[in-house]
């Protein structure tokens, strides 16, 4: 069976030209970027190189860019190490009820250790209100930490709003860009960031691989103690091909791959919503990732959604239903939005990539209507011909 | 890695296949018990309606709003129950059901048991209604 693969938003396919980008750094220039001889050399040029590429399409600076493993580093890196060098200054952080689960647990780490932190409330669609923001920021404050494009609802935040706020109140900002990077607008300058939070596995670059934004003169403790690579931000021997590969797939993505998903992402909304007792979550139009969907089919649960789909047709989906999470709580970004929990467990994501194709998404159409009927046929909280 | 079985999200074969062909799916008119369990705010809910005749399960069918766990534990239980005696029915438990299965994910092994409360709950509505009689 083929396999239609519809959950972008977990991972992406690498680009076969970012794979031929890399190939040499494993086998052929396969140096230390610390070491001094001509290999490391060479090693040094090409992760530079990358570094230039990545802080350009931010509008940063190369030396404001750190390489880290991922995302969840970044975030990490970002949280914890802001906290512990401002320890002085003040104890209290400020981040939304919809975060990712690294920036959240870190977080609430944090707690543990002394700190305190404030979860913002959002609307219906997923936004944080600036003014809320405001009223929140104390004397204490030294970090507000607001997710761009949410990975599960894809609600893109007004990150200039937020920005502008953290400026006038003189606290840092730090957005996690994980989801939205090449996909709407970032840039540094124009939305006053101090942080940014990007990485390479979401788009179509390898995994293990992420960068953190830091702007010029922030202090910051490491988490990674070592050889001081990084402008001792982050030690340990640089990820050359993982860097190369990330550069890479920067280049590929293209703002006319946007309006493409942005295409297929509103078609397949508007047969979804066909479908009676069906709601699309998150924010809609322009405020919305152009490859997010996630819908509500109510009085079944996303977990048997998905795998019918996988089984049937090899459709590959995720869901923010408990019956799908380690801890058996619905989705907390559904919640936060205030949908009913019994409407969380009836959560389908479906993520697009540049590379879904409208067959694909026509075959997932096609297919879906069939199973929420089986499914609710099944369920006894379905309206049933016999007057349920 | 020893537990993941196939490819199929850590669900057995026969799991799976019950999850896709379910032969027990509704229910019964004038059922002689009826068990509700579960709960829609955690995800899962298991209607189990059962038919007696001479002391024995004659007919069981269910109405499962839940995850691939819940609704082949549901088609496991009426495999298991259909044709049994009610005292015999009466003992099944969440391992009769797991065993059934084969293997089910740990963090699902609740919905095995809801299978067996199910069923214990249709029993007992089915004595009281009868002990009324």
């Amino acid at each position: 069976m083929k396999t239609i693969y519809l959950d972008n938003g977990a991972t992406t396919m690498v680009d076969p030209k970012v794979v031929e980008a890399m190939r040499p750094y494993f086998t052929e220039r396969y140096g230390n970027a610390s070491s001094t001889h001509h290999k490391g050399q060479e090693a040094k040029m090409a992760l530079e190189e990358s570094r230039e590429a990545i802080a350009k399409s931010i509008g940063a600076r190369h030396d404001e860019i750190i390489f880290t493993s991922g995302g969840t580093e970044s975030n990490n890196l970002a949280i914890k190490g802001l906290a512990f060098a401002n320890k002085e200054k003040g104890d209290h952080i400020i981040t939304t009820k919809i975060e990712h689960d690294c920036v959240l647990n870190a977080c609430k780490w944090l707690e543990t250790q002394g700190f305190r932190v404030t979860y913002l409330d959002v609307d219906s669609e997923g936004f944080v209100d600036p003014k809320q923001l405001e009223k929140s920021i104390t004397k204490k404050t030294i970090l507000v930490s607001v997710i761009h494009g949410n990975n599960e609802i894809g609600t893109i935040q007004d990150i200039k709003a937020l920005g502008d706020v953290c400026r006038k109140r003189n606290v840092l900002f730090h957005t996690d860009a994980c989801q939205s990077y090449t996909k709407t607008e970032l840039n540094v300058k124009k939305q006053n960031l101090d942080l940014v939070t990007i990485n390479s596995h979401k788009i179509h670059g390898p995994k293990g691989v992420g960068a953190l934004f830091i702007r010029k003169g922030i202090n910051m403790t490491p988490l990674l103690h070592g050889g001081g690579h990084e402008r001792n931000r982050r030690s340990g021997t640089e990820n050359v091909a993982g860097a190369v590969g990330f550069a890479k797939a920067v280049k590929l993505a293209k703002s006319s791959h946007v309006k493409q998903m942005k295409k297929l992402r509103d078609h397949a909304i508007q047969e979804l919503l066909k479908i009676p007792d069906t709601m699309l979550n998150g924010a809609e139009g322009e405020s919305r990732l152009c490859n997010n969907i996630n819908m509500t089919f109510r009085y079944v649960e996303g977990e048997s959604i998905g795998a019918y789909l996988d089984a049937k047709k090899g459709i590959c989906t995720s869901t923010g239903s408990a019956c799908s999470s380690h801890t058996l709580e619905p989705s907390h970004v559904l919640l936060a939005v205030g949908i009913k929990p019994e409407d969380a467990h009836g959560s389908l994501r479906i993520t697009l990539s540049r590379f879904t194709t409208k067959e694909e998404i026509d075959v997932f159409l096609n297919t879906l209507p069939g199973i929420i009927d089986k499914l609710r046929k099944m369920s006894p909280l379905a309206k049933t011909d016999s007057g349920w | 890695m020893a537990n993941i079985q196939n490819n199929q999200g850590g669900y057995s074969k026969r799991a799976m296949d019950y999850f896709q062909n379910p032969k027990h799916v509704g229910e019964i008119e004038n059922p002689d018990g009826t068990g509700k369990v579960g709960n829609p705010v955690c995800g899962d809910v298991m209607h189990i309606y059962i038919k007696v005749e001479d002391n024995k399960i004659s007919e069981i069918r269910f109405k499962t709003f839940g995850c691939v766990a819940a609704i082949s534990s549901s088609e496991a239980l009426c495999v298991i129950a259909e044709g049994k005696p009610l005292d015999e029915a009466e003992k099944i438990t969440n391992k009769d059901i797991l065993g059934h299965l084969g293997w089910l994910p740990p963090v699902k092994m609740h919905c095995s048991i809801l299978g067996a409360e199910g069923l214990h709950e249709a029993i007992k509505d089915y004595r009281e209604k009868h002990k009324k009689a």
